[in-house]
């Protein structure tokens, strides 16, 4: 017997006994759907992240002044004023390594234009920051090497703020007042979005690291050059464990801590912290798979079990194919392909199902959403495995009955 | 050379309440063109022996010959395509599939013998004509009677030319006249060359054979020619008394 026919043969067994076999698909249609969907709501959280991580500048890390004690008490990060710009200068020219290292300082700030007012992120940078941020500045320019030195009053803003004080009208060149210094608008960032920590990145207004600390800080930092935080951008990811090392070593020796002394700074990883943050969507896949292989588990036991009935049922009419010529294999081809069909049928109503539970999470939660069609084709795939794996034992038992026996069977 | 030859021929049951000799060396020629009656009450051996000479079982003594081939050296793959080749079978119960039309039935064994779907309708067509069913084709069982329902077994039985048809009490679910019009078409298709061997216990059958061999406690008791009573007779027999 060909397979068209077995197939043909099959899709009237199952389409005989709609209801029953319908019944017996819901296993495997659930479990399918179930992947389907979880796995577009999983890689669409994943994509999100990716994106919020590349948002962030790839192999970064942040050095943060702090963690010092004072008389038995341990300061948080950012409660001295231990590191400087110079330490972000010699950390780049000393450490191969390093793409950029970009010393800043944030505060918050009411911004002014005119009638309008808001409060927002002031961020006193230099231009190694754009770089380390991966961070355009398409509208306008960025600060030239004058404006940094002498600390003059201009400022780059982000969109958020852009789109706040002025609207759809063009900020370039117009005068911005933040603590009563009017600043002049040379630029305006590239849209970042949200951090992966949920803040909004394009809150913020750039002005030069000089101009900050004179202006806007305060005097503390005015008098001892310190920074608050350096980012710093590694060439590749792979060696950044090592230049970590190198950098506190560097930073150790330049502020002059003796062996025992605790560091007065800390350096996180920050590309480690979105790998972490990976990892977790992999684990949180993994688990997911756990769940699409007990379901499609238990939706194969329900095709077995289907499949046994069916030959009990059909024991004369196997008993008249062997009779008539069919041999033992033609019964085991014909039974395997009818549990192979079921569960494919099931797959494939499984991913429609999933599809549409995608589409309506999608339109209802605003989720984002991710289908790839491998997962389509492994869901499927690995239905009609099912089909093959469960369906076995009930062919078996089929090829094998006598004939006569089964021909006297009621 | 006979086409069936059974020297011998015997099949031991070992039983949980012991061994059963169910066919006791038999020796059985039989050949084309014959209409063979076996006869026998419940128990006798004829259906064990219609189970060997139809190939679905083997001996457990003796050898079996069927066509020229040895069918005790065969294994169920060649059992099987010895069955499809050679043999048609007729039932008692007919054995229709159900959801199937007539020539989707008439089909089956051609299903396992390679012929492709326009070869395989074309001789159904053509074996259901021959047992007179040319326009019912596409009526599933339910909608035949069980006559019609018995030419389309014996169609299916016809569809690939076989050496032998074999039916085992193809008259025992239908009534005396039906019963007459399948015998009719045996004597009929036993006429145009096909041999015919039919399982039985009931003497009215047995008489419209040309040989009756009757078995009793797995033995051959008794092994006749005789003039065989036309079947078409009694029909006509039948619709006299009905008409009087």
């Amino acid at each position: 017997m060909s397979f068209m026919e077995a197939l043909r043969s099959a899709l009237q067994a199952i389409s005989a006994n709609a209801l029953r076999s319908i019944l017996t698909m819901l296993g495997i249609i659930i479990g399918v759907a179930a992947v389907i969907a979880m796995v577009a709501i999983g890689s669409g959280a994943k994509a999100r992240v990716n994106d919020q991580i590349r948002s962030l500048g790839a192999n970064l890390a942040i050095i943060s002044a702090g963690n010092v004690q004072v008389g038995g008490v341990r300061l948080g990060a950012g409660a001295s004023s231990s590191l400087t710009d110079e330490d972000a200068r010699a950390i780049k020219r000393e450490i191969e390594s390093i793409g950029a290292a970009a010393p800043f300082i944030r505060t918050q700030a009411q911004a002014i234009f005119q009638g309008t007012n808001w409060s927002t992120g002031i961020q006193a940078v230099d231009n190694d920051f754009f770089e380390a941020r991966e961070w355009d500045v398409p509208v306008g320019r960025m600060f030239d090497p004058d404006e940094l030195r002498r600390g003059e009053i201009v400022a780059i803003l982000g969109q958020t703020v852009a789109r706040t004080l002025f609207g759809s009208d063009d900020p370039l060149d117009q005068i911005i007042r933040v603590r009563n210094t009017p600043f002049k608008v040379i630029g305006v960032a590239a849209a970042k979005g949200q951090s992966a920590f949920g803040q909004d990145q394009d809150d913020v207004i750039f002005v030069p690291l000089e101009t900050g600390r004179r202006r806007i800080m305060g005097r503390n930092y005015a008098k001892d050059r310190s920074v608050a935080s350096v980012f710093v951008k590694f060439d590749q990811e792979a060696g950044m464990a090592n230049g970590i090392e190198e950098i506190r070593a560097l930073l150790r020796q330049r502020h002059r801590l003796t062996e025992e002394a605790e560091d007065d700074f800390s350096i996180r990883n920050l590309t480690e912290i979105a790998n972490t943050a990976t990892a977790t969507a992999n684990t949180l896949s993994f688990l997911l798979a756990a769940v699409a292989a007990v379901s499609l588990l238990v939706g194969g036991i329900g095709i077995m079990n289907i499949m046994l009935v069916s030959v009990t049922e059909r024991t004369r009419e196997i008993g008249l194919r062997l009779a008539v010529g069919a041999r033992p294999r033609d019964v085991l081809a014909q039974f395997l392909i009818e549990a192979t069909t079921l569960a494919s049928i099931g797959g494939a109503l499984g991913v429609a199902l999933g599809l549409g539970i995608t589409v309506a999470i999608a339109r209802t939660a605003g989720w984002p959403v991710l289908v790839s069609p491998e997962s389509v084709l492994i869901a499927v795939g690995v239905s009609g495995l099912v089909g093959v794996f469960f369906g076995f034992y009930p062919a078996r038992r089929a090829a094998r009955l006598d004939p006569i026996e089964a021909l006297r069977r009621e | 050379m006979a086409l069936i030859e059974a020297r011998e021929l015997s099949r031991v049951y070992d039983l949980d309440a012991g061994r059963v000799v169910a066919l006791d060396r038999i020796d059985l020629d039989i050949e084309a063109g014959d209409m063979v009656a076996i006869m026998g009450p419940s128990g006798s051996g004829k259906s064990t022996l219609m189970n060997l000479i139809g190939c679905l079982d083997k001996p457990t003594g003796g050898s079996y010959k069927l066509d020229g081939v040895m069918v005790d050296q065969l294994d169920a793959n060649g059992l099987a395509a010895l069955r499809n080749q050679k043999i048609g079978f007729v039932f008692q119960q007919f054995n229709l599939l159900p959801r199937a039309d007539a020539a989707t039935n008439a089909e089956l064994p051609m299903l396992y013998a390679g012929f492709n779907a326009k070869a395989r309708r074309q001789r159904s067509l053509e074996a259901l004509a021959r047992v007179g069913l040319a326009d019912r084709w596409h009526h599933r069982p339910m909608q035949l009677s069980g006559g019609q329902q018995q030419r389309v077994a014996i169609a299916r039985a016809l569809v690939n030319d076989p050496k032998l048809v074999l039916a085992d009490e193809p008259t025992g679910a239908l009534d005396s006249k039906t019963a007459l019009d399948i015998l009719a078409l045996f004597q009929h298709l036993n006429r145009d060359g096909v041999t015919v061997v039919i399982v039985t216990h009931a003497p009215e059958v047995a008489r419209h054979a040309r040989r009756v061999v009757r078995f009793r406690d797995g033995r051959i008791m008794s092994d006749t020619r005789q003039e065989p009573v036309r079947a078409e007779d009694g029909l006509k027999e039948l619709l006299a008394e009905a008409a009087s």
